[in-house]
């Protein structure tokens, strides 16, 4: 393992185990407005301030942070499932259930999600906690993020079809589906944990992106998109450093995803 | 003696030409335009770009003071309205010419009428006008008088000319003749427009001197914000109109001198609940909805003293009802916000039948109180007053949602589907006179959003409004006008259809080498006198 590796590792743990402790470190929560300290400096009372409502920007970014990161693996993990069922079957099917595949996942990449998400969630109904809008923006991003990944497991399953060991087996009698789940799938494991990994900092990155548009996490409840609509405007670095740090948070643990799985991306080269 | 008289005309040039040069010449005004105007035809003005392109090059008949808000000649010398309210007639300046040279009489007026009411042209402007079916007769009595007549009464006639730019009958160049102070001398489609100096402009100063004082503006479309205020802080435009506060407290912490706050706008924010029959609610809902009780008891928990001072920064006040106090005739000063008491709104609630069970707000039936407010998405003001009015409702049990959502679909929502609840928006007024809100307070109209389009006034007191407001219409006494919507005011207040939150103040920077600006709180703010500013 190498030092930034460890580093990354170390980082994610330290992240996970803070924001994990956020009842204990920020007892009053993410969503009690002190209206008399609104947009204040960061004091005892809040480490990285208030933000424009008043409420504690330290106890917002704990919260924000759990939510991120929990629901972003989450929804990594199904689209990377979606991506192994279409994408693997596709391409150790062969053929017209290749091009198929494809061409579906093609039609998906076509899509203009933003458009999309934004009209699921004008069609949704209106009285949705906050947790279940959360469920279903990641929900969203995990049924609609499979694509890229479909095409490499796709590549992937096709060069595995024609390996000398699956012509064996299939010579040799084995059932397709049994062939497909016992000899295949488990030969795309290094390339499906891959896309695992890489989706992870992705699915955050689209969640912030939906929370600047306005869409995503409802109110009050935080995460990093939300967070991140406070550098909206005309912030200054210099004045007002703190209101950077979710965003450094985000760099942060995207960049510490990014060594952690660029292990993962050796394997699969080699 | 030649020679002497030589040297004296010679001397008094070198004395006075450049004076008057340096008079004359009062530089180059400098802002942007939020959007790309989207016509330079006066007569079928809608949005904000060419509302501000028509201020600056029509020539009106009469003009509203922006500073005193009363009616003031311009073209017209004097005009008077008959006592049905139907007729007008006007007195014409004589000796005025359009910017190529045509001379403006009588026929100019009564042509610009005739276009402004065909019914083809779906003038905005126009629909001022229409109070009742049937043509506009106008008769020109002499090159300098003319007289029109209204099929019905319009009410504040003579005010609506404010907005009437006059069109030029004869002129080869049709809406590019102008009568105003400036006319457009180059368009470049999403960049700029160039307005230069109307050199036929019939205005001067006390001491003679030619309007307007400056050369030329330059209008750049710029729809973010952010690029506005950074070209202002380095010195690229001049003014900014309707600053965010943000924006305001910013330039106010190293530039105070440049920032004016002119106080509460004509401009207010509301929530209003769904009261639509037909709506996709559930009959509980709707009879929570429906009620005044409920209504007012919400209005008394929501604090508006935080709102204002919490997300607008201070920059605005508690809003009383549908015309701000900057509307300083038409305000009903018997009339205050509502006082901020969640245990006074709790307790009115009980009287409807409501209890409070382990924080949680029920009604007789025992449905829990939720419910959610919808606002557009990107409006950082009002998602911050929507969660605020959250946490608010939250005090007295009440469980709310704040939903934010793209502009279209939730004007889908508001007004085809009906699928809401409740909705925070904001309601953006350019003119002081209560026939501007006609749209939004007559039951029947497709504006009435707590209800549109009713076909028979549903409840008593919207029937009340419909008669105050069709009595103010058509009433040309402007003391009865004002007992009729003082009492519009009051109904609002009473039963709350919709629940005021804010009126904004009115933000604006000028740079320091504008000579003459004195922002006002009405639209345009900072270049209302724009004959009369220079740059230095």
């Amino acid at each position: 393992m190498s030092l930034w590796r460890g580093v990354a590792i170390a980082v994610l743990l330290l992240v996970v185990g803070v924001s994990a402790a956020a009842p204990w470190l920020a007892p009053a929560g993410y969503a009690r407005q002190y209206r008399e300290a609104a947009s204040a400096s960061p004091s005892r009372a809040h480490w990285l301030g208030t933000d424009e409502i008043g409420r504690d920007r330290f106890a917002r970014v704990l919260y924000g942070t759990r939510i991120s990161l929990l629901l972003a693996p989450a929804a990594a993990l199904l689209s990377t499932l979606l991506a192994a069922l279409v994408g693997g079957l596709a391409g150790y099917l062969g053929g017209a259930w290749a091009r198929a595949g494809m061409a579906v996942t093609d039609l998906f990449l076509a899509l203009p999600w933003l458009f999309l998400l934004i009209t699921v969630r004008a069609m949704m109904p209106l009285n949705v906690s906050p947790m279940i809008s959360v469920l279903v923006t990641f929900l969203l991003l995990g049924l609609l993020g499979w694509t890229s990944a479909a095409r490499v497991l796709c590549a992937a399953a096709g060069s595995l079809r024609n390996s000398d060991y699956v012509r064996q087996a299939r010579a040799s009698g084995i059932p397709a589906a049994r062939l497909f789940w016992v000899h295949v799938l488990p030969n795309l494991k290094p390339v499906l944990y891959a896309q695992f990994w890489i989706s992870i900092p992705a699915f955050i990155l689209s969640e912030a992106n939906l929370g600047i548009l306005g869409l995503g996490v409802a109110e009050p409840m935080p995460s990093w998109g939300s967070l991140l609509k406070e550098l909206e405007g005309l912030v200054s670095v210099g004045t007002e450093p703190w209101k950077f740090v979710p965003l450094a948070l985000l760099v942060v643990v995207v960049t510490s995803f990014q060594l952690v799985l660029s292990k993962q991306e050796d394997e699969v080269a080699a | 003696m030649k020679y002497a008289k030589a040297m004296v005309v010679a001397l008094l040039c070198c004395l006075f030409v450049p004076g008057l040069a340096a008079a004359q010449s009062g530089g180059e005004l400098h802002f942007c335009l939020r959007s790309e105007p989207k016509t330079f035809d006066p007569l079928k003005v809608e949005d904000d770009s060419s509302m501000a392109i028509r201020y600056l090059t029509g020539g009106v008949l009469v003009r509203m003071n922006r500073q005193t808000q009363a009616l003031e000649p311009e073209l017209a010398l004097s005009w008077e309205v008959s006592k049905d309210g139907k007729q007008i007639r006007f007195k014409l300046r004589g000796g005025v010419s359009f910017s190529d040279g045509t001379p403006f009489s009588a026929e100019d007026v009564a042509y610009t009428v005739q276009q402004l009411m065909d019914p083809a042209l779906h003038s905005a402007t126009g629909d001022a006008f229409r109070s009742g079916p049937g043509n506009v007769e106008t008769k020109i009595i002499s090159p300098t008088q003319i007289s029109i007549t209204f099929p019905a009464p319009v009410a504040g006639l003579d005010r609506q000319f404010d907005q009437v730019a006059i069109l030029s009958a004869h002129s080869a160049k049709k809406e590019m003749a102008v009568l105003g102070p400036f006319m457009v001398a180059d368009y470049k489609p999403g960049a700029t427009v160039l307005l230069k100096r109307n050199p036929n402009y019939w205005k001067s100063d006390a001491q003679g001197r030619k309007l307007p004082y400056l050369d030329s503006i330059q209008l750049d479309v710029q729809p973010n914000r952010d690029v506005e205020m950074l070209r202002f802080k380095r010195g690229e435009i001049d003014l900014i109109n309707a600053l965010d506060s943000e924006y305001f407290d910013k330039l106010a912490a190293t530039s105070p001198q440049l920032v004016h706050d002119a106080g509460p706008s004509l401009d207010s924010e509301q929530m209003w609940f769904n009261q639509v029959a037909k709506a996709p609610l559930a009959q509980y809902k709707k009879n929570w909805f429906r009620s005044a009780a409920f209504r007012r008891a919400i209005s008394e928990a929501i604090n508006r003293n935080d709102l204002s001072r919490v997300v607008f920064l201070g920059h605005a006040q508690p809003a009383v009802g549908p015309v701000s106090p900057a509307n300083k005739f038409w305000f009903n000063a018997r009339l205050k916000a509502e006082t901020y008491s969640p245990d006074a709104a709790l307790k009115a609630l009980q009287r409807e039948g409501f209890r409070l069970e382990n924080g949680a707000l029920k009604d007789h039936d025992g449905n829990e109180v939720v419910f959610s407010i919808i606002t557009n998405a990107g409006n950082k003001y009002r998602e911050r007053m929507a969660t605020m009015i959250q946490e608010d409702l939250g005090k007295i049990g009440m469980h709310v949602n704040v939903v934010t959502l793209d502009f279209p679909s939730l004007i889908e929502r508001m007004t085809q589907t009906f699928d809401y609840e409740a909705i925070l928006l904001g309601l953006t007024n350019v003119g002081l006179d209560p026939n501007e809100q006609m749209n939004v307070w007559l039951s029947s109209s497709e504006n009435h959003q707590w209800n549109p389009q009713e076909k028979t006034p549903e409840t008593a007191w919207e029937a009340e409004i419909d008669r105050l407001m069709r009595a103010q219409a058509s009433s040309a006494d402007a003391g009865k006008r004002k007992e009729a919507f003082d009492r519009v005011q009051e109904i609002v207040f009473e039963q709350a259809p919709f629940i005021y939150l804010v009126n904004r103040n009115s933000l604006s920077a000028v740079a320091a080498s504008v000579v003459g600006a004195s922002p006002v709180i009405l639209a345009p703010q900072t270049y209302w006198n724009v004959d009369r500013l220079m740059v230095k």
